[in-house]
């Protein structure tokens, strides 16, 4: 969903805002935890998060492409809504923000501001959003050679409060909004379009418009 | 357009539709020419399959001409007579780099995949008219079709060479040889098929060219056991004869040396382990019949090969895993990959080295095909293949 900077973002938590809550913390930003883990498993995949507020929700797609390609097709902001399902608009400001307009489950678009945190060509993009999102969210996303020359392994990993709990987390995956499988489907979209020029559909016609979403 | 569409266990109605079109780039749309009604078609008919909606267009053996394409397909013309692979595949991941198209990557829609990663761990590739698990698209048992990827899958064949020919390049007659293929047959070895269906049937062809020094075929409808002789291969009728003690008696004591399951989920026949299949299925408390691979674990010598063409969709339990573990079994399994054997397989055929026609038993037009899938579901000796036309106007 939105974000803003140019660079990247991830929609994804966006569309929970109708549902109240509010994401929190940058992943860039946090401070490290976990320290002393025995274990190389992302904290993504731990059974039991820290439950210091916000939870971290991610996802890892190996794409057959070269790093650089893969880094500067996902660098190209405004071109998210064409593997960002819910993302209608992004809309560079200047050289770090921009705006974006996600659709909601409620159908209301939601706009924000979002802004590049950190950007190392070919490897690492991180944003969070501005003071104004109704819902703030942060993220990055990191890319990196996969072994045996089989492509880019590109991880996505935002943060989020949970709307409402763990109620509110039980309504939005009732919408398939739930920011994990929102993650995964966009992520697939963005393999999908690297890798075969296309999105895989099994609609027999093409879609109206606004089908997007 | 006509078209096959599904609506619940045994009810399958040849409807009015709408036409297909160019959606992605890479597709083309394919006017029907044949379309067959496969084995794994009835595991849909019998409401074994999740995530099947009413209204589905079904089939996934079919050829035709293509009349339109989309603005990237290269290598593929209007007007051009293909066959099309089960298996949609793009072609440009991993997997499919690694000729494993049947575990291709990207072919599965991003919002149908989640289901195939919750029951298998992966998402799973894309087939066509197979429930929406596996992509939900269309089926060509329809008089027009939309195929995607269409620069990887479809292949052009010879106007000398008659749809009846050529049409089950499509699905059966790879599946058949990539299940001999999988039993990684040396010289001297004795191969058992459990299953003499169309899949069953071209195993069985497939193994002895490729060296089976002896095939056992085992099945119980006697028009099947029938056509597997015909083949070159000795019979077992499981009605009447002890299939583990026949085995054993017939290969030395020693075992087949690799056994194919082509049979799958739905396994007949009254044995105390199916009668319990049954039961726990019908309380939904296991999804699959497996007798037959049981058996054929039980069956294979130590050391041996065992390989799955048949269909499985869900859990089973008493499954032999200690006769697996102990005997040192190798399995292999797995969706055909299609694609990979399209240009041998279609030599062979100019070549006539492989007939296919022998299998055919019924031609019908496909507003007879809710006709067709009954005979096929209930008359499994007679109706041992059934080829559907969507331009015939009456049975011919």
């Amino acid at each position: 969903m939105y974000h803003s900077p140019r660079r990247f973002g991830v929609p994804l938590a966006l569309s929970l805002a109708p549902l109240s809550g509010g994401i929190l913390a940058a992943v860039v930003m946090r401070k490290p935890r976990h320290v002393h883990r025995n274990e190389d498993a992302p904290e993504r995949a731990l059974r039991e998060q820290e439950t210091d507020a916000h939870r971290i929700v991610g996802r890892t797609v190996t794409i057959a492409r070269p790093r650089d390609e893969v880094y500067a097709r996902w660098r190209d902001f405004p071109r998210f809504p064409d593997f960002m399902e819910n993302v209608s608009l992004v809309e560079p400001l200047d050289e770090r923000r921009s705006r974006w307009r996600v659709e909601g489950p409620s159908g209301t678009p939601i706009e924000f501001t979002s802004a590049i945190i950190r950007d190392e060509p070919g490897k690492l993009i991180a944003w969070a959003s501005e003071e104004d999102a109704a819902v703030a969210n942060s993220g990055q996303v990191t890319f990196r050679d996969a072994p045996g020359g089989r492509g880019t392994e590109v991880d996505l990993e935002i943060a989020y409060d949970p709307p409402g709990g763990s109620v509110g987390a039980m309504v939005a995956k009732m919408f398939q909004r739930e920011p994990n499988i929102q993650a995964r489907r966009d992520l697939k979209r963005f393999k999908q379009l690297m890798e075969t020029g296309e999105i895989a559909t099994s609609r027999m016609r093409p879609a109206v418009e606004q089908l997007k979403s | 357009m006509r078209a096959l569409t599904w609506h619940g266990k045994k009810d399958v109605r040849v409807e009015t539709v709408e036409d297909p079109a160019i959606v992605n780039p890479r597709d083309v749309i394919l006017k029907i020419t044949s379309t067959a009604i496969c084995g794994s078609d009835l595991h849909l008919y019998d409401g074994m399959i999740p995530s099947m909606q009413a209204g589905d267009i079904l089939g996934h053996e079919f050829m035709g001409e293509v009349v339109e394409t989309g603005k990237s397909v290269t290598g593929l013309r209007k007007g051009e007579r293909v066959v099309v692979p089960f298996v949609i595949a793009c072609g440009a991941c991993y997997h499919c780099s690694r000729l494993q198209y049947s575990a291709c990557d990207n072919s599965n829609p991003p919002d149908k995949a989640d289901i195939s990663e919750t029951l298998y761990g992966h998402q799973m590739s894309g087939l066509f008219g197979y429930s929406h698990m596996t992509g939900g698209y269309a089926g060509g048992q329809a008089e027009y079709v939309r195929v995607p990827f269409a620069d990887v899958g479809p292949i052009a064949v010879p106007d000398d060479l008659e749809d009846d020919e050529v049409l089950f390049l499509s699905d059966i007659l790879p599946t058949g040889w990539m299940a001999a293929e999988n039993c990684e047959i040396e010289e001297g070895d004795t191969v058992a098929v459990w299953g003499c269906g169309p899949v069953g049937l071209f195993a069985i062809q497939s193994a002895l060219m490729m060296g089976a020094a002896r095939v056992i075929a085992i099945d119980h409808y006697p028009r099947r056991l029938e056509l597997a002789a015909g083949l070159g291969a000795q019979t077992i009728d499981y009605t009447t004869a002890s299939v583990l003690e026949a085995l054993l008696e017939m290969t030395g004591g020693i075992g087949p040396d690799a056994v194919i399951d082509a049979v799958g989920m739905e396994s007949h026949g009254f044995f105390v382990d199916n009668v319990y299949d049954r039961a726990k299925q019908a309380l939904m408390l296991e999804t699959d019949r497996p007798h037959v691979l049981r058996e054929a674990l039980m069956a294979c010598r130590k050391g041996g090969r065992v390989s799955i063409p048949g269909v499985y969709g869900g859990l089973i339990d008493k499954f032999p895993l200690g006769a697996l573990m102990q005997k040192g079994l190798t399995v292999k399994t797995g969706q055909t990959h299609v694609q990979r054997y399209l240009p041998l397989l279609l030599e062979m055929i100019r070549e006539k080295r492989i007939d296919t026609t022998f299998l055919i038993s019924h031609r019908l037009p496909l507003e007879s095909a809710a006709e067709g899938y009954r005979m096929f579901a209930e008359q499994q000796n007679e109706t041992t293949k059934v080829i559907l036309k969507p331009g015939w106007e009456q049975v011919q």
